[in-house]
């Protein structure tokens, strides 16, 4: 059963997502390439190159299409229920109780101790996507894209999705 | 029909204006929310926030569905993340279905290529931010340990990330929960004094 299977996956990738949605990509990714199979991570890859070209929340832009990759319209809305729903339904139930959550010192240490996991599990994410780069297009095009990347992106702050754009454009051109 | 529309227009906006995912579009949301439609006060987003933020999950989607259920109940909550989230989705089939089709001409493998190192700089710089948010909350020792922990444990011995990530939240709510209660003993023993003495 396709659906179960796909309510499943962004189920608990987004429920052990703690920092929004950037922090369950890979979890995501874990689900979908590691798991079960359904992309390689190249493919993968390529999604999350566009879902960070266009604007909107990413987990639920990643939800949405490989939901509809793999089972069409349903298929998306299943991802994307398992997305939302669970942790926007606790936030309604739980506003009456607000006041003992804020404060509470075990959700702030909670929340505190999961970043760590977090940015390794990214870490790990971009040495996979440095190392496919290094393998499909050498070392040269990987330094000069990462500097320029770390240039417009952090120095001169220049908008993602023209960066992305700009990549595929110079990929297109001189990677093809 | 009017909050819907104002839900719709108010949420529609902050979905294609927002980058970076959900947690850079909290301050347009906040805009639209509190100064726009007066849709709620500042001290209550932000105890909305601060709430959102210790659950799981999309935050932006979190956000949507409280306000829009506050406005109008359960379809001001659909109103809300549906329009918040569609415009975004729709846009990313019409762009990958494109590149899709041509997807054996050399020209899109190398624009494949090409995005390849841009992505995983990305992702290096928000694993900076992750790790340096953690560097803030917990020191640096603690950090870095339990960031050469995970490492071993998800990279080396191949754990499913997920129980690590268990292990961890319910260690930290013993930690917490051990932590609350000798502060409370402290001030049982500290209140009786302070009755005799006034």
């Amino acid at each position: 059963m396709i659906y179960w299977e796909i309510f499943w996956a962004f189920f608990v990738a987004n429920l052990l997502g703690y920092g929004g949605g950037p922090a369950t990509i890979p979890l995501i990714q874990i689900e979908v390439v590691n798991n079960n199979g359904w992309m390689t991570l190249t493919e993968f890859g390529d999604v999350l190159a566009i879902a960070n070209a266009l604007p909107g929340p990413i987990a639920t832009k990643m939800a949405g299409f490989i939901g509809y990759e793999l089972g069409g319209v349903l298929g998306a809305a299943v991802a994307l229920a398992a997305t939302i729903l669970p942790s926007a339904l606790a936030v309604i139930v739980l506003f009456k109780f607000v006041n003992l959550f804020k404060d509470s010192t075990k959700v702030k240490l909670m929340t505190k101790s999961v970043q760590p996991i977090i940015a390794v599990l990214l870490a790990v994410m971009a040495y996979q996507f440095f190392l496919t780069a290094f393998e499909n297009s050498g070392m040269l095009h990987l330094v000069l894209l990462a500097a320029v990347s770390y240039l417009t992106l952090i120095k001169f702050k220049v908008h993602p999705s023209l960066v992305i754009f700009g990549a595929l454009f110079y990929g297109g051109i001189f990677l093809s | 029909m009017k909050p819907y529309l104002e839900l719709a227009i108010g949420f529609a906006r902050t979905g294609v204006t927002g980058y970076g995912g959900g947690p850079s579009t909290i301050p347009l949301i906040e805009f639209e929310a509190v100064k726009k439609y007066k849709w709620m006060t500042e001290e209550e987003f932000g105890e909305i926030l601060a709430l959102a933020n210790t659950l799981p999950g999309p935050i932006a989607t979190k956000m949507a569905a409280y306000i829009g259920y506050k406005v109008k109940g359960s379809m001001g909550a659909a109103v809300a993340i549906l329009t918040h989230i569609l415009p975004s989705i729709i846009a990313m089939l019409a762009l990958l279905g494109v590149l899709y089709s041509f997807r054996q001409s050399p020209i899109v493998s190398g624009m494949v290529q090409g995005v390849t190192p841009v992505i995983g700089f990305m992702l290096a710089e928000m694993a900076y931010r992750f790790y340096q948010k953690g560097s803030q909350g917990l020191g640096l020792p603690k950090n870095l340990m339990l960031a050469a922990v995970s490492l071993v444990f998800v990279q080396f011995l191949e754990w499913h990330p997920g129980i690590l990530i268990a292990i961890v939240l319910s260690t930290a709510f013993y930690i917490a929960h051990r932590k609350e209660q000798a502060n409370k003993k402290a001030t049982e023993e500290y209140m009786p004094v302070r009755e005799k003495s006034s």
